[in-house]
């Protein structure tokens, strides 16, 4: 049960450094942290499949695209813009109020039961497979769909256009 | 192995509902409070994972495999997203080399 809690708070305290850091390349490290906090609570859920993926798409694919497009900016530590102190203050209010109404609406709902696993194999690959490619075929066909397209758009984007130039 | 996961058991639903409200309030706060358009993309990322959290959670609670195949799409949804929006980036910084979004203010009115 602890170490819920103990991962909940290593969780808060690295998106929170995500936010704050100075340097973007600290903000992208300290986002790897958050990540594998995350992998470690799909684990202690026992849902295997969503871990290895978030593992490896979100700290594997997505965070070197980001590292990357980081190294291709050459950004220096002056040119960090940031914004004034008022709309700081401004946008931690309105965060903070967000998550008071979502909380004051959780508190409505009162006690919960706890997460307990009705079926220990539902997270394993062999279950969800079968639901995939049963139930969300079609979906999951255009998902591809969707992939394709946003490699070309990614790649068509970020050349350099030879004729104009 | 099987006293590891009973720890997970006695966590209320309520508890990963808060975790996940307070990470997605951090996602927000950091789209309003950076100028960089590659620390603004964190954000939303943080924002997107409390969302795969919380669904996870609810799809264990409920003994559903359908939320944990819905984090599978947001998961490559968020990829598409991500090599598109960065690619805008790059180009942003070829035009204008910058990446502070106040730069991009001629759709303002």
């Amino acid at each position: 049960m602890s170490i819920f809690y103990f991962i909940a708070f290593l969780s808060i305290l690295f998106a929170v450094l995500v936010i704050s850091a100075k340097n973007p390349v600290h903000s992208i490290l300290y986002l790897v942290l958050t990540f594998f906090t995350f992998t470690i609570q799909y684990i202690l859920l026992n849902a295997q499949f969503v871990a290895i993926v978030n593992f490896i798409v979100y700290m594997g694919a997505i965070l070197v695209l980001f590292l990357y497009t980081l190294m291709l900016i050459n950004l220096n530590k002056n040119s960090e813009p940031m914004k004034t102190n008022l709309v700081k203050i401004a946008a931690v209010l309105g965060g903070g109020c967000l998550l008071v109404v979502v909380v004051a609406a959780l508190k409505a709902t009162g006690a919960s039961d706890p997460v307990l696993f009705k079926d220990p194999n539902l997270g394993l690959v062999k279950n969800l497979g079968k639901v995939l490619f049963d139930e969300f075929l079609l979906p999951f066909e255009i998902s591809s769909l969707l992939l394709l397209s946003a490699m070309v758009g990614a790649v068509l984007l970020a050349t350099k256009d030879t004729k104009t130039a | 192995m099987e006293s590891f996961f009973k720890t997970a058991q006695t966590v209320p639903l309520n508890h990963y509902i808060l975790l996940s409200a307070i990470i997605f309030a951090i996602g927000v706060i950091g789209v309003l409070i950076r100028r960089n358009a590659i620390v603004i993309f964190m954000s939303i990322e943080l924002m997107l994972n409390a969302v795969n959290l919380l669904l996870t959670a609810f799809s264990v609670y409920r003994g559903d495999a359908t939320g944990q195949v819905f984090v599978f799409f947001i998961m490559a949804l968020a990829a598409a997203e991500v090599a598109v929006g960065l690619a805008i980036i790059v180009m942003i910084y070829r035009n204008t080399n910058s990446i502070d979004i106040n730069v991009l203010n001629r759709l303002k009115w």
